[in-house]
């Protein structure tokens, strides 16, 4: 029986890892949702450069409480176009304009962090992954979204990247490495860390409740621990006289 | 005169309790595998519970029901919490009853005079299926809209009236609106019925009383214990010992259970896959379609036979006859003992095999068709066939070890 067992656990072992999925090594975006100066600058970086295009729609500006920020500073900061702060994070972007700009329309980004294997690092990777291509309508590329329907938001910021494509032995075109060719007005670090903050808030927002799920976590496993020590001497106990 | 006699005298209540549960005498020998029974009804208590109060927040609308369940998880006073017991418990459910199911497997629990409590166990295992095929497309996500529309093209396979067929299950002829209404609906009926099938499945169970990891019967058995004497010598009352030590495996089961809802709600994108984060979009076919991890295994025999004459039926009658083979077990064992302690090397190796064979189908089910994967699909196939349609042949001719007289340790 003890083999079957061990059989069974041996055979579920590929289902523990999941492949980090697409075709590009993420890199890590090395985020800490207890860091609440790099949420609020993810905030902050959020509702200037993407809000414009993309809403947030299932997150309310209040929620921005949770890492630190008080009604006033949300209010006088972050909530533009006379929004209430019990609202929700819509963009003003009308979606069907959108959709005749770019060809399609700004995807909400509320679950992105879910919904993108590898999660904040996707993020972090596809912020640092556009790189230069004129056969683009836009001019730029992704790594990580190849064909990507939007522009590179931020590149005034990290610059202009150019890309070493190879192809493999199948004929596919992948990109090898990127190159800054022409700096933004960011260094390399200041831009990862803003990637960074940005693939944190994100993340935070696609789960708001994470933290405080983990926290309670912890005292709920205790409990039944403790209790599983009482249910098993309990059982003992009743079994005293079963021979 | 007392309460108790009050209430017996016009409910028999005290005769119900002690017929079931306090003189209700099970074989004291049962191992880790009998705890799967009552961690099957804990999971289907918690389902209907979480489940009820998910409904009360929950829109069955194609244009709300996405935001809504994002309502839930956001806005609702712990409704992060009961949808994450309620996802993972959709999987929970199905860990449970494929080792219940694996139990009774091993020890010829489906033996006579068991046949019907089989069968009953098998309505309740597909009525399940149904159950949480329904459910999962109530999230309106990518892989809820797609997942059902593969599953209900199945039927459009059929002959004749398969085309009419699939549209009268969806109620559109793409899954709209109307789909998700009827599942809804569908959705919160069957787990009512389930526990009725529950009800009549122990009802089964304690007219022929349970059976035990050495396959024998207690009530043929010398008789006499220390709690009655005309009770099956090896008999205990279920209660209190086997409800003090259910209440240990159901700690025990929540330890697991619970890690998971806590800590890993998505379990890596198995028990939450991650296209199930987009809304629903019918004009957008995602990359790769795969059901949920418990269906796979019927999947890949699906994907794994060809379509031939003209039609792709047989896959749907494969996957089908897969489930339908499983009623028919009590008959197919023709081994002279019960328990696998007892039978020979073949019984064993081709149940090892089945394990393997069950686990494989379900990890290609997962993956994206490759020529090798469907041929690996094809072996798997033929193999979970061979157990099951060879066995009046291996289970006979294999050599068994003698029954002891009482059960063993």
């Amino acid at each position: 029986m003890k083999k079957l067992i061990a059989i069974l656990s041996l055979a579920l072992l590929p289902l523990t890892g999941f492949a980090a999925g697409g075709n590009v090594a993420l890199e890590s975006a090395d985020i800490d949702l207890t860091d609440h100066a790099s949420l609020q600058r993810g905030a902050k970086y959020f509702v200037n450069y993407c809000q414009g295009c993309h809403s947030l729609q299932y997150f309310r500006y209040e929620r921005m409480q949770d890492f630190g920020l008080s009604k006033e500073q949300i209010e006088n900061n972050l909530i533009f176009g006379g929004h209430k702060i019990g609202e929700q994070m819509k963009t003003s972007m009308p979606a069907l304009d959108a959709a005749e700009w770019f060809g399609t329309a700004p995807p909400d980004l509320t679950l992105t962090a879910r919904l993108r294997k590898g999660g904040a690092d996707w993020i972090y990777t596809y912020l640092k992954g556009f790189y230069a291509d004129e056969s683009r309508p836009f001019g730029v590329n992704n790594v990580v979204f190849p064909n990507v329907g939007m522009p590179h938001v931020l590149m005034e910021l990290q610059g202009v990247q150019e890309a070493t494509i190879e192809t493999d032995a199948h004929g596919n075109k992948h990109v090898a490495a990127l190159k800054l060719a022409k700096p933004g007005r960011m260094s390399v670090e200041e831009y990862d860390q803003m990637a960074r903050d940005l693939s944190a808030f994100m993340t935070h927002v696609a789960e708001p409740n994470k933290l405080e799920r983990q926290r309670l976590g912890i005292w709920v496993m205790l409990f039944l621990l403790v209790f599983f020590v009482v249910a098993i001497m309990l059982k003992k106990e009743f079994w005293k006289d079963v021979h | 005169m007392s309460f108790m006699t009050w209430i017996d005298e016009r409910f028999p209540a005290t005769k119900v309790w002690n017929e079931h549960l306090a003189q209700y005498y099970a074989p004291k020998n049962f191992n880790f595998w009998y705890f799967f029974g009552s961690l099957a009804m804990l999971v289907l208590v918690n389902q209907i519970v979480t489940g009820i109060w998910l409904a009360m927040s929950y829109k069955p609308d194609a244009t709300l029901a996405f935001a809504s369940v994002e309502y839930i998880m956001r806005d609702v006073n712990w409704g992060w919490l009961i949808r994450y017991l309620h996802s993972t418990g959709a999987s929970a459910f199905f860990v449970v009853i494929y080792l219940h199911m694996f139990r009774g497997l091993m020890y010829g629990s489906y033996r006579k005079p068991r046949e019907l409590l089989w069968i009953i166990g098998m309505i309740i295992y597909v009525a399940m299926m149904a159950t949480a095929f329904m459910g999962y497309l109530l999230p309106w996500g990518q892989m809820s809209y797609w997942g059902a529309q593969v599953i209900i093209n199945l039927f459009a396979a059929i002959p004749v009236i398969g085309e009419d067929l699939s549209i009268w299950i969806r109620g559109d002829f793409v899954i709209s609106d109307a789909t998700l209404n009827r599942f809804f609906a569908l959705h919160f009926l069957l787990p009512f019925i389930l526990a009725a099938l529950v009800f009549v499945h122990i009802v089964a169970l304690h007219k022929v009383g349970s059976n035990n990891p050495d396959g024998i019967e207690i009530k043929k058995g010398p008789k006499g214990n220390k709690w009655s004497d005309t009770a099956p010598a090896d008999g205990i009352p279920f209660h209190p010992y086997y409800s003090v030590k259910d209440i240990a495996g159901v700690i025990g089961f929540l330890i697991l259970f619970l890690a998971v809802v806590f800590f890993m709600p998505e379990m890596g994108g198995y028990f939450l896959e991650p296209p199930n984060f987009e809304p629903a979009n019918p004009l957008k076919t995602p990359a790769h379609i795969a059901p949920v991890w418990y269906f796979t295994p019927f999947y890949a025999i699906l994907r794994a036979v060809p379509s031939f004459a003209g039609t792709q039926v047989w896959g749907v009658i494969a996957m089908g006859a897969a489930i339908v083979v499983l009623f028919f077990l009590p008959w197919l064992d023709k081994s002279p003992v019960k328990s696998i302690r007892y039978k020979g090397p073949i019984f064993k190796g081709m149940i090892a095999m089945f394990v393997v064979v069950f686990i494989t189908l379900g990890y290609l089910g997962m993956l994206a068709p490759t020529p090798m994967g469907t041929l690996m699909s094809q072996i798997c196939t033929i193999l979970y066939f061979v157990f099951f349609l060879a066995m009046p042949i291996y289970s006979k001719m294999d050599k068994t070890k003698p029954v002891p007289e009482r059960v063993t340790k």
